[in-house]
């Protein structure tokens, strides 16, 4: 074995890539969540709609976004056999426990697994549809002098484009026409459903205590734990990835069910 | 004091074991743990029975031999407190006590509350020592050791190697040992010659014997009779890192 491989398979190294993949997944998180916080425009989508195409063409953020799936499926799969070795170094469970340990700590390859869940309900949902689903189209009409939005129009059903986004100026250079996949629209029909707008809530819920217990254990095991710094990375785990994007995650539902009542 | 103990009994490493319940009458609050357990052995001998193996030695909390799983918690419901040194005034009269041998695949169960904790010592002799050639001591002016090191490593060095740490952690993890070790060499000068080869020899050593890995969630920590910080396992996590990357081992 290599120093390489010896170092990765050792207990640390393992740990070294939950904590560096889990890291990476967190920066991720904050991105998503500024991205999507769009969804709250009210501008029927136009924002939102765009952005995606960005984020969908843009070979930089391709590029990140193969190295976040690959990641995602790491930080996964490392982590199920970290818990199947852990579970296995005590084979005979006490009679009695009592925990000085918080629940969030102790459960995080659950929690982990109930996320796995989440996440192929969620890229099936959209990523998917997006990808390989059949969106309509949808058609802007803006005004270049007061940049807003003057008319909109869902294409017909069975409407292409060569393109994931096309966009017109009018002859007179006035206005532009802006047609676009509607992932916006999407969201809106999905949210509808209150059983999902509930499985998202319970996602969120899951993100909250994993993060609450991760963030700051990545840090621990790359081995900063130190009287500086630790108050930073508490106060961003409980603060930022506990509480604030959770709950921004969870609204961005809860808004279009609302929405639609 | 009346009690009712619910003790682990096993023959054998072999055999399979189970809680068995004991009633004990007049123990007194003043008693220590250990002592209420001699108590019960005598009873047990006057009615030809087999007394319940324990591990005790200095019983003054220094020399890390007992190892009772007393209610769900290593050393009993005190913080910073082996066995020992519990005493029965932190128990109500008429209280059901379950008292366990520690449990983990790398700390096998010998007999009832014995268990074998000589992977401690492996872990030990793959490098939690200094090679130094005996000689005069050298003066204590000539290895300068700054106050906050020597207080660090003297923090570290408390470990008793009772294995509470083990005991307490879900995934039976010795990482809180293993850089308790690690650390009291590293943060001093004598411990610079072997510390890279030392911190990557302990760790393997630790993950061939069967312990878990650290999850970080801090039991370890709060169950530790000598209350050992987690920090060590920070910084054992750097200096294993540190030495994989940097050592000429390939």
């Amino acid at each position: 074995m290599s120093w390489l491989t010896q170092t990765l398979s050792s207990s640390i190294g393992k740990k070294l890539i939950m904590a560096l993949t889990g890291l990476f997944l967190c920066t991720f998180l904050i991105v998503h969540m500024i991205g999507n916080l769009q969804l709250f425009k009210s501008d029927e989508g136009l924002a939102f709609n765009t952005y995606t195409v960005f984020m969908t063409t843009n070979p930089f953020i391709k590029t990140i976004s193969y190295g976040l799936y690959a990641f995602i499926l790491i930080h996964a799969f490392d982590g199920l056999y970290l818990a199947y070795i852990n579970q296995k170094a005590r084979a005979k469970k006490y009679a009695k426990v009592n925990n000085q340990s918080t629940w969030a700590s102790r459960n995080m390859g659950i929690l982990g697994t109930v996320l796995l869940v989440y996440l192929v309900v969620h890229m099936g949902d959209f990523w998917y549809e997006y990808k390989f689903g059949h969106l309509p189209f949808k058609e802007y009409t803006i005004d270049l002098s007061e940049g807003t939005i003057i008319d909109t129009r869902q294409m017909p059903d069975g409407f292409m484009l060569n393109s994931k986004i096309e966009e017109r100026l009018s002859d007179d250079n006035k206005s532009k026409t802006v047609i676009v996949k509607d992932l916006y629209q999407e969201a809106e029909s999905s949210f509808a459903n209150p059983l999902l707008v509930l499985f998202y809530i319970l996602g969120m819920a899951a993100v909250s205590f994993h993060l609450v217990h991760g963030f700051r254990s990545a840090w621990q095991t790359l081995g900063a734990n130190h009287p500086k710094y630790n108050p930073l990375f508490n106060f961003l785990g409980v603060w930022l990835f506990a509480i604030i994007i959770p709950i921004a995650f969870a609204a961005m539902p809860v808004y279009f069910f609302l929405k639609q009542l | 004091m009346s009690l009712t103990l619910k003790v682990w009994r096993q023959k054998n490493k072999d055999s399979e074991g189970s809680l068995e319940t004991y009633a004990l009458e007049g123990i007194s609050p003043d008693m220590s743990f250990l002592e209420m357990f001699d108590v019960l052995n005598e009873q047990l001998i006057h009615e030809n029975k087999e007394p319940i193996a324990f591990d005790h030695d200095c019983r003054e909390g220094i020399c890390g031999s007992c190892s009772m799983h007393i209610n769900g918690r290593p050393h009993g419901p005190l913080t910073g407190v082996a066995t020992c040194q519990l005493h029965m005034r932190s128990f109500s009269d008429g209280d059901t006590i379950v008292v366990e041998p520690w449990r983990a695949v790398a700390f096998p169960v010998m007999k009832d509350l014995v268990v074998d904790r000589s992977s401690f010592d492996r872990i030990i002799s793959a490098g939690g020592f200094v090679s130094v050639n005996t000689g005069n001591a050298r003066d204590a002016n000539s290895l300068p050791v700054p106050k906050e090191n020597a207080d660090e490593a003297f923090m570290a060095a408390a470990c008793i190697g009772c294995g509470a740490c083990v005991a307490a952690c879900k995934n039976a993890s010795a990482m809180l040992f293993t850089s308790a070790k690690i650390s009291q060499l590293a943060l001093l000068p004598q411990g610079q010659a072997e510390r890279k080869l030392r911190a990557e020899k302990m760790v393997a050593q630790m993950d061939s014997e069967g312990f878990g890995a650290c999850t970080n969630t801090g039991a370890c920590s709060a169950e530790c009779p000598k209350e050992i910080s987690m920090e060590n396992i920070a910084r054992m996590n750097r200096e294993y890192l540190g030495a994989k990357l940097t050592s000429s081992r390939v």
